[in-house]
């Protein structure tokens, strides 16, 4: 185990890790606790940081110690901090692993701070954070000679009759931050623009429809341009929403090498995820690359390389290898559990903002 | 024909692209043949020991092989 000269007096190590969301649209928090379980062993305490009470995760008392309620995104940097000050002074928090797009803002802001506090953080920068956002994808993917689809960011659903002249159907329509819905026709695209702003905000993202095969991307990349970990996989089977429920590592370099591109033109610092679609003449499309781990990531674990394990002793400031040999052909495949708790557990957490 | 490196047969003819993420399954001669394939032989060597084993035509073997063949080749498993 790795441990840093700082950390508290126990020698235990302890991480506090946000997206204990494990549903339908699974935060990436419950992935990321069992790799740092297998990569640290038993001396490891894990803090879910929680938004809601039915976060899954938080209920799975053998992977998650002890959780908190965290102020939602919107009450801003003051909130986030002040409780985060609160629950440092009980836990001792070495390392704390955000795992939301819409959180991390808040979390690079209070970098320093949480530093000072004695809590490490591996976050991109505000910066390579704008950059990659759905918004500005398509400048980035100009700006970098990457291959990304046509889009084009609207504030006003009057727009779309426009876009559809233009990208023609069938189109993407994108929230700000999460989901996305293919429709076939112009009222279909006003459906689904509604839908989208009423849930994550404007702007709404429409995007050119590529058919293709989905790969998705985990990576891992040191902040200097050098990716340090990088695992492809195909999706095998994908829900309505969109996400892999099952899916297989595979080997290819070019995937490979994308990723690298990524990081060496973003200099990109921490975790992400690509979501690729492969075309049939073999072009490789960015569609998105989120700023964090992917739900799936424990599967980097089985395939030989444990991301979340990596970033902690990145966090921790101790050396860590790029690692480049995995195993293709390993397999995850999702499943629904459902979990027993009592009343007085949720009603703790819902009174107390702690269990 | 020769079938790309990196692909993975097992014996019961279950046939893995590491590259793309596929997978096959394929009959007991198919195995077989993919067996033939992986070692390296040519396709007049496998054919010869096809006719050898089995009761079959060369007329139908040559249908066979060609529609095999093509099926490989859309499965992506051929080095062209």
């Amino acid at each position: 185990m790795s441990v840093s000269p700082y950390l508290n007096q126990t020698n235990t190590l302890t991480i506090a890790v946000t997206g204990l969301n494990a549903n339908d649209n699974p935060g990436p928090g419950l992935g990321v606790i069992r790799a740092l379980r297998d990569g640290f062993g038993e001396n490891l305490r894990i803090i879910g940081l929680a938004y809601e009470t039915l976060e899954p995760a938080i209920y799975l008392s053998d992977q998650v110690d002890k959780t908190y309620r965290i102020p939602y995104p919107t009450a801003g940097v003051e909130a986030l901090k002040e409780r985060l000050q609160q629950i440092q002074e009980v836990e001792h928090i070495d390392v704390l692993i955000p795992n939301f797009d819409a959180e991390l803002f808040n979390f690079i802001k209070l970098e320093k701070e949480l530093l000072s506090m004695g809590i490490r953080t591996f976050l991109p920068t505000h910066q390579q954070l704008a950059d990659r956002d759905k918004v500005n994808l398509q400048a980035f993917g100009n700006k970098h000679g990457l291959d990304v689809p046509a889009s084009e960011t609207i504030l006003a659903a009057s727009e779309l009759d426009q876009m559809a002249d233009k990208l023609g159907f069938p189109l993407v329509i994108k929230g700000k931050f999460y989901e996305a819905t293919i429709v076939q026709h112009i009222s279909e695209a006003y459906k689904a623009f509604y839908k989208l702003q009423a849930k994550w905000g404007l702007p709404i993202i429409v995007q050119q429809f590529i058919k293709g095969t989905e790969i998705n991307i985990a990576g891992l990349a040191d902040g200097e341009g050098n990716t340090l970990s990088v695992i492809p996989m195909r999706k095998i089977y994908i829900t309505e929403k969109g996400k892999a429920w099952a899916g297989i590592t595979i080997a290819d370099d070019k995937l490979i090498n994308l990723a690298k591109a990524f990081a060496k033109a973003t200099r990109w610092k921490g975790g992400f995820e690509m979501e690729i679609m492969r075309d049939e003449q073999d072009r490789l499309y960015i569609m998105e690359v989120n700023p964090r781990f992917p739900a799936w990531i424990y599967l980097s674990v089985a395939a030989g390389q444990n991301q979340p394990r990596m970033l902690v002793d990145l966090a921790l400031g101790n050396q860590v290898k790029e690692l480049t040999a995995y195993t293709a052909g390993k397999m995850f495949v999702r499943y629904a559990w459902d979990n027993i708790i009592d009343v007085a557990e949720f009603q703790k957490l819902s009174a107390f903002g702690e269990l | 024909m020769k079938l790309k490196a990196n692909i993975a047969t097992s014996e019961n003819g279950f046939i893995f692209n590491p590259a793309t993420g596929d997978s096959f399954t394929s009959n007991a001669i198919a195995a077989e043949i993919l067996t033939y394939m992986k070692a390296g032989e040519s396709e007049t060597e496998i054919k010869q020991k096809i006719l050898d084993r089995y009761e079959v035509e060369l007329c139908q073997l040559e249908r066979d092989w060609d529609d095999y063949m093509l099926q490989l080749k859309e499965a992506n498993l051929l080095d062209l």
